[in-house]
């Protein structure tokens, strides 16, 4: 079995592939790579199936070594990419043959990067998915600096030429979320509710795969849910803005707890959820209404 | 049925009156779902439904939500009734019994007589929030957490009881253990206790 070695594991660096879908109701999120996208770009870059398991570098730096030629592609977050010391582009199939050092440096634009190697990572599933879940300790553990992550078999397909890279950074300047009122906006004062889209929000640093913090003027409950007391829990998706009683909202992401007692206000469009992966920490954000 | 709430694009939220409605609901939305559902999510009062939208829009969702029938109790796969075994030596038996005005005998006698049903299950893979018609173990959690509660743990939070899976920080009030495996990742399905599931706790020694 061929394998990567981690010398740099950087912060964070986990298995990521679309995740653990269908377990909700026992307890189980759906887990898997945060920006979607970026995961099937890489994937696809190296001629793998889209659902391959991808590693989620969060930030970096990371740095490792493979015993086997292989093709790779690194996604999402841009920063400084080298393999054997050579410079490589994002976004566009490379190759690593057997010995030489693969380095991603910290992130410049953006915070996740992909990282996809042609036969994929292949740590053993769990529940039909590669991925680690980090709230419920689902799949294979963080990785950690001297692990071997062992690389699938690759299939004998050459890997497509790509002159043509028609993909732009992760934006930096303040981003524009589609957001999609409810289900328990109506726990919330009116004026609050105009707040939440007129205001300017930051993300916080207090952020993981669990869920992102904001930062803003807080938004208050309406007097009528006051009357209300607490909302018995109910069941949560990824991208719901969780209002805890501190009234700074909480985005649930891919390893978000399955059911959750504060009220969500609204709920961010599916296709945003990429695009909101990668903002950095202290980067400002506005909502607008989503056209369904 | 009341209420259904979009949840953004990919989910609803349907209000159920009680927690017999959301178990009879929950059985008959997840007992044969078209393709497209992801995941019916039983809790306290609702259902949660996702679903992918490419392959099953909204409106359809919401069309067989509303033509589904909630299943009645005794119609379900997991009518048949789970018997715990628990020994009743757990580190807040004491305190419990003091917090009740019982004594420890007591408790265990009102435990064990209770007939529990899993209403919905979260915290952690396989935790099954356990209610009982008319529960007489009603207590707090504890003040603080402990930072690890050994898996098997047979304890009682507010009017749930409950089983912690595997071993996590917790605040629920320990009254025994149990050696059944409530999480088995390679089983299917990888919990024993599953939503509407009917639970009775037996004292052995």
């Amino acid at each position: 079995m061929s394998a990567l070695t981690v010398q740099v594991a950087g912060p964070l660096t986990t298995v990521q592939d679309l995740g653990r879908p269908g377990f909700a109701a026992l307890g189980v999120s759906g887990s898997g790579a945060l920006d979607r996208g970026a995961l099937r770009l890489a994937n696809r870059l190296v001629g793998n199936a889209e659902e391959t398991a991808g590693l989620e570098i969060t930030v970096g730096p990371f740095a490792g070594v493979g015993d086997r030629d292989v093709w790779i592609a690194v996604t999402g977050a841009w920063g400084r990419v080298s393999v054997g010391g050579r410079p490589i582009d994002p976004n566009h199939p490379a190759f690593v043959p057997a010995g030489a050092a693969l380095e991603i440096g910290p992130a410049e634009h953006g915070l996740r990067y992909y990282l996809a190697v042609s036969g994929g990572w292949d740590v053993d599933p769990v529940l039909g998915s590669r991925s680690t879940d980090l709230l419920s300790g689902i799949g294979p553990a963080a990785v950690r600096d001297g692990d071997q992550i062992p690389i699938g078999e690759s299939h004998p397909a050459a890997i497509p030429a790509l002159d043509v890279a028609p993909w732009s950074p992760p934006e930096a300047g303040t981003v524009t979320v589609p957001l999609i009122v409810g289900p328990r906006a109506d726990w919330f004062a009116a004026s609050s509710l105009e707040r939440l889209f007129t205001g300017t929000w930051a993300l916080g640093s207090a952020s993981n795969r669990v869920g992102a913090r904001l930062e803003g003027t807080p938004l208050e409950r309406s007097a009528a849910a006051h009357a209300r007391g607490e909302l018995p829990s109910e069941g949560m998706v990824a991208g719901a803005l969780q209002v805890p009683p501190s009234g700074l909202p909480t985005v649930l992401l891919a390893d978000h707890p399955t059911t959750g007692g504060y009220p969500v206000i609204a709920v961010m469009a599916s296709g945003a959820l990429d695009m909101f992966a990668q903002l950095r920490p202290g980067q400002s954000l506005r909502f607008r209404h989503a056209r369904l | 049925m009341s209420a259904l709430h979009a949840v953004g694009d990919s989910a609803v939220l349907i209000d159920c009156d009680d927690l017999d409605a959301v178990l009879a609901l929950h059985a008959a939305l997840s007992g044969a779902p078209p393709d497209g559902i992801v995941d019916v999510v039983p809790a306290a009062r609702t259902v949660l439904v996702s679903f992918d939208p490419a392959i099953l829009p909204a409106d359809r969702v919401a069309g067989w939500i509303r033509s589904t029938p909630p299943t009645p109790p005794g119609a379900r796969a997991d009518a048949d009734e789970l018997t715990l075994d628990v020994q009743y030596s757990g580190e807040d038996l004491a305190e419990v019994a003091a917090l009740l005005s019982l004594s420890e005998r007591e408790v265990v006698n009102a435990h064990t007589a209770s007939v529990w049903r899993v209403a919905f299950v979260g915290f952690a893979p396989g935790f099954g929030y356990l209610v009982t018609d008319s529960p007489r173990l009603v207590v707090p959690r504890r003040s603080s957490p402990r930072t690890s509660v050994p898996a098997g743990s047979v304890a009682l939070a507010g009017e749930h009881t409950g089983v912690y899976p595997r071993a996590s920080p917790g605040g629920w009030q320990i009254l025994g253990r149990t050696d059944a495996r409530l999480w088995d990742q390679d089983a299917t399905p990888p919990a024993l206790l599953t939503p509407g599931r009917v639970v009775r706790f037996r004292e052995v020694s």
